[in-house]
């Protein structure tokens, strides 16, 4: 019975986090709520960066090296051919290969 | 049209597959290993659709959490979604009946998707963003499925394909450099996070970086100008 009531609760609570926003503001938008609308998914695309890269260990070999040089393929890749699924396949299989060097 | 709107958020959504695979399998296998089998992966890839918390509920599970520590971690864990809504609640206003399954659906991933709000000409835009959503989510329980029945015996090293999560995060962060004529959103997001983590460590840096990043976004309302 407890596992049924743990997913249960991971479940709700998880929908109450996803559609809280929509249910407050349901009827009208604030101006504030907008504005953040449109300035967020910036910050938040950047946040989500950082967090991807949150255990990375700059301090000891190799320090951070797979990483940086793996992100900094994906970004040359993205802004030369401005494709994503190219960007992200070469950007990981490099990234493989530089953990295995 | 119906099926150009279904190609058109096949390809969009490509990016996140092998990720999602990936990430869902390691959940798989991770579940399977505490006790629990592939119905219970597969509903929780359905009805949580939660990577991280999927994760950290393992945990829960095998540990004998109450479930008060189960709620909070729950929120916890999923503030940010939070975030996400806010900045979807405009777009998904008048997505008709699309809307509550675009709600539930607003993973990390399928955010970074769709949060540039750009849709191809002469498709419907919710039921692009709807399929885009569904896809995405297709992904994470064959995912979850693969990794509780096969998971034990992938023949080869799949080590470092987790990176396709952070690669397609550097992505989607360049893309929208490259066409946003603002840089301040990304900048304050970027130099949040990182002074975040500094401060408090990866584990608990997230709810932090999001306040942060609201209080600095909300005192430059002012001179933000008309953005992106």
């Amino acid at each position: 019975m407890r596992p049924f009531l743990l997913v249960a609760t991971m479940v709700a609570g998880t929908a109450l986090t996803r559609f809280l926003p929509f249910v407050v503001f349901r009827r009208s938008t604030p101006d504030y709520v907008s504005y953040l609308g449109r300035v967020l998914p910036s910050a938040i695309i950047a946040m989500l960066v950082v967090y991807c890269l949150r255990e990375v260990a700059w301090a000891s070999a190799p320090f951070g090296l797979p990483e940086l040089l793996a992100t900094a393929c994906v970004v040359a890749l993205q802004a030369w051919r401005r494709n994503s699924l190219l960007s992200i396949l070469v950007g990981t299989l490099a990234y493989m290969l530089l953990i295995r060097l | 049209m119906r099926l150009r709107a279904m190609k058109l958020a096949f390809a969009k959504s490509l990016p996140v597959m092998a990720g999602y695979v990936v990430l869902g399998t390691g959940f798989g296998i991770l579940l399977r290993s505490a006790g629990y089998g592939v119905w219970w992966a597969a509903a929780m890839g359905v009805f949580v659709y939660a990577g991280s918390l999927q994760y950290v509920g393992v945990g829960l599970l095998a540990g004998g959490a109450g479930i008060l520590t189960t709620a909070l971690t729950t929120l916890m864990v999923n503030a940010r979604h939070l975030f996400y809504g806010i900045s979807m609640v405009d777009r998904y206003k008048d997505a008709g009946p699309y809307k509550p399954y675009l709600i539930f659906a607003l993973t990390d991933e399928t955010y970074s998707l769709l949060c540039d709000g750009l849709v191809p000409e002469g498709v419907d835009p919710h039921l692009y963003r709807f399929l885009v959503s569904l896809f995405d989510q297709s992904y994470w329980v064959a995912g979850c499925v693969l990794g509780s029945l096969a998971g034990a015996v992938i023949p080869f090293s799949t080590e470092g394909i987790e990176f396709s999560m952070t690669a397609l995060f550097v992505a989607s962060f360049t893309e929208r450099w490259l066409t946003e004529r603002n840089h301040l959103p990304a900048l304050v997001g970027l130099g949040c996070s990182v002074a975040c983590l500094a401060a408090f460590g990866p584990e608990s840096f997230l709810i932090p970086t999001m306040v942060l990043i609201t209080a600095v976004l909300t005192i430059l309302r002012g001179r933000m100008g008309e953005t992106p």
